[in-house]
């Protein structure tokens, strides 16, 4: 390197250019943090949504399975399950999701499984409303489609 | 060795090469149930042992980093260690309290895990890679406390370089950014949001410092280049750092309910994030042009010289390769991403402390290398793991293409579903798991390279005492 670029430039550059960054991130986390609740439509975040989520996180869904996109990539995506399985209906879904919790796991020889948890019909009510929530949540149109 | 107490980090290397050798164990657990589904279950179901396998890769890379420090701080500042008693006592806290966490993943359904360390008093469970209890997140904050005292008490009463500087900024910024562990609101899009303040922040931003430094540390002891010109590589490689990692979180927003701007600002910073790991490139050759010595020790300039270039190619090339907004729209989430942090989590983070334990522990044992025949080894060792890395992420990368092709990009009547393509992609998974048992061989030969070291050392002149 040029022996005009000093290493007490490149330091500053450093302190300044980290510092600097950090506080436009911390700026548009405020504005963020302004904009998230109607994007996730917090007024329909209901007692029985919060508990389906802390249910969600007790029996460790996201490791098999993704939520918009993270998580594990060995079951489906779940974001938008509730398009999948219900057609948008919540009856329909919550019929289809008591069902399939109940029957796991399948025990087809060979085959992915997913474990028993073992929930109640209000456990597994709320963690419905969970999901069907989290479908309404605005994600800039991902995913592409719905098979997720 | 010159300071006694840099012997400290000796239990930290070989606990932190037992757990990478668990963690492979699991990843070779995961391979299999991602082609024989029921492969272990009931006993260990796919989220458990990818739990342990994550787990204890972000246990073990810590391991690696305290020890890193503890066999660098004391160097750099020229004093002993503050208090070696206090690195023991955080060791066996941290190494009891992590055989815990391992232990409660494998033997306890996770629910009723949290159930019996009261996560409903501050629910911090259940999220990826923060799936620990939160008395062992608890616990992991005092370890970094007292970790960072120590350190920080050494660098106060010594000599003050850039290295360990840049070295303390980046592991105060590590427990830092930790602390959002334990935020974890009902609103799930905020908690995803603040989620890579841990995540993100950690290994694209902070953990950077800290690679950067023990990176530094390496090839100035063993070109012999001046330190004014490494310490100015230094600065520019993590500035660049995190001028673009910073706001580069942003490629992680663009579809977790953030708003759109979002897609602008992770693309535009994002793109950038690939050039503080070609600089390391560049540093780390450069500096072996104008070396003023030739090490003996081969094997670790080998590691870290290697480590430049696999993090280039993980980190930098496969995170470019799908961090554009329009790109992302289809690969978030896919297999892509599989292969994109495997290697960046193994040519960054993985290969540096291995370079820095092959570069410290013959020192530690009173010699400068290990003997030519135990370096032939590890360098071996070192090709094998780097080959079949390679091979899995262009595995995984293939896997990821045929997952867009077959369920992203169809309409929505002719897409197939996500276990059907599953399905398809079932030869490439087994190529996959060949690669993978092919890297476990190469990590078994690198342990070995240090057992055979050890049989051989008589053949390596001892170190000057006065060097």
């Amino acid at each position: 390197m040029s022996e005009r670029f000093t290493k007490g430039m490149a330091r500053n550059i450093y302190y300044g250019g980290g510092m600097f960054f950090m506080l436009l991130f911390v700026g548009l986390t405020f504005d963020t943090v302004t904009a998230v609740p109607e994007r996730e439509n917090r007024d329909q975040l209901t007692p029985a949504v919060a508990h389906g989520k802390a249910l969600w996180e007790e029996n460790n869904c996201i490791g098999c399975h993704s939520l918009l996109g993270e998580g594990a990539y060995f079951a489906p995506e779940l974001g938008n399950v509730f398009e999948r399985r219900g057609m948008g209906n919540e009856e329909v879904f919550k019929l289809y999701f008591n069902a399939w919790m109940k029957a796991m796991p399948t025990g087809a020889p060979g085959r992915r499984q997913m474990p028993q948890f073992n929930l109640s019909d209000e456990e597994l009510n709320d963690l419905a409303q969970f999901l069907i929530w989290t479908s309404r949540i605005d994600t800039n149109d991902w995913p592409p489609n719905k098979e997720g | 060795m010159k300071y006694a107490s840099q012997a400290v980090a000796k239990p930290y290397f070989v606990f932190a090469m037992l757990l990478f050798l668990g963690q492979i164990v699991f990843g070779l657990v995961l391979g299999t149930q991602y082609i024989i589904g029921d492969f272990l279950f009931p006993e260990i179901p796919f989220n458990v042992a990818r739990m342990v396998h994550t787990n204890l890769l972000i246990v073990w890379l810590l391991f690696g980093f305290m020890g890193a420090t503890y066999y660098l701080v004391p160097e750099e500042c020229q004093t002993e260690l503050y208090s070696p008693k206090l690195a023991w006592v955080l060791f066996w806290l941290f190494a009891v309290a992590g055989v815990l966490t391992i232990l409660g993943y494998l033997l306890v359904p996770y629910a009723r895990l949290a159930e019996l360390t009261g996560n409903e008093l501050l629910p911090t469970m259940g999220r990826e890679f923060l799936e620990q209890p939160t008395i062992t997140k608890i616990g992991i904050v005092i370890v970094c406390l007292g970790f960072i005292f120590n350190v920080g008490m050494t660098i106060l009463r010594g000599r003050k370089t850039v290295i360990n500087m840049v070295l303390i900024t980046g592991l105060i910024g590590l427990a830092l950014f930790f602390l959002f562990a334990f935020y974890n609101p009902v609103s799930l899009v905020l908690d995803k949001y603040f989620w890579w303040w841990v995540v993100h922040l950690w290994v694209e931003g902070v953990w950077e410092l800290i690679l950067g430094s023990i990176l530094a540390f390496i090839f100035i002891k063993t070109t012999g280049v001046d330190r004014e010109v490494v310490e100015k590589w230094l600065y520019l490689i993590i500035a660049m750092a995190l001028i673009s990692g910073i706001l580069g979180t942003g490629h992680h927003y663009f579809f977790i309910g953030a708003p759109s701007y979002w897609l602008w600002i992770g693309s535009i910073f994002s793109a950038v994030e690939p050039l503080p790991f070609f600089m390391m490139v560049v540093f780390a050759l450069s500096m072996l042009r104008q070396r003023r010595r030739v090490h003996p020790n081969k094997a670790a300039i080998t590691w870290a010289t290697g480590c430049t270039i696999m993090a280039f190619l993980g980190a930098g090339v496969w995170g470019f390769l799908h961090t554009l907004a329009p790109v992302n729209y289809y690969t978030h989430g896919s297999q892509l991403t599989a292969a994109h942090g495997h290697l960046a989590f193994f040519g960054a983070y993985v290969m540096i402390v291995l370079a820095i334990i092959s570069y410290a522990w013959p020192l530690l044992h009173g010699k400068e290398c290990n003997s030519p025949v135990a370096q032939r080894l590890e360098i071996a060792s070192c090709w094998t793991m780097c080959i079949s890395m390679l091979m899995i992420t262009f595995l995984l990368t293939a896997a990821g293409v045929v997952q867009v092709k077959l369920q992203r990009l169809p309409e929505a009547d002719q897409a197939l579903s996500f276990m059907a393509t599953q399905a398809a992609i079932e030869g490439v998974y087994w190529a996959r798991l060949v690669f993978g048992v092919l890297f476990g061989l190469g990590l078994l030969m690198y342990l070995a390279s240090f057992w055979l070291a050890r049989r051989t050392r008589e053949q390596v002149p001892a170190l000057d005492s006065r060097a």
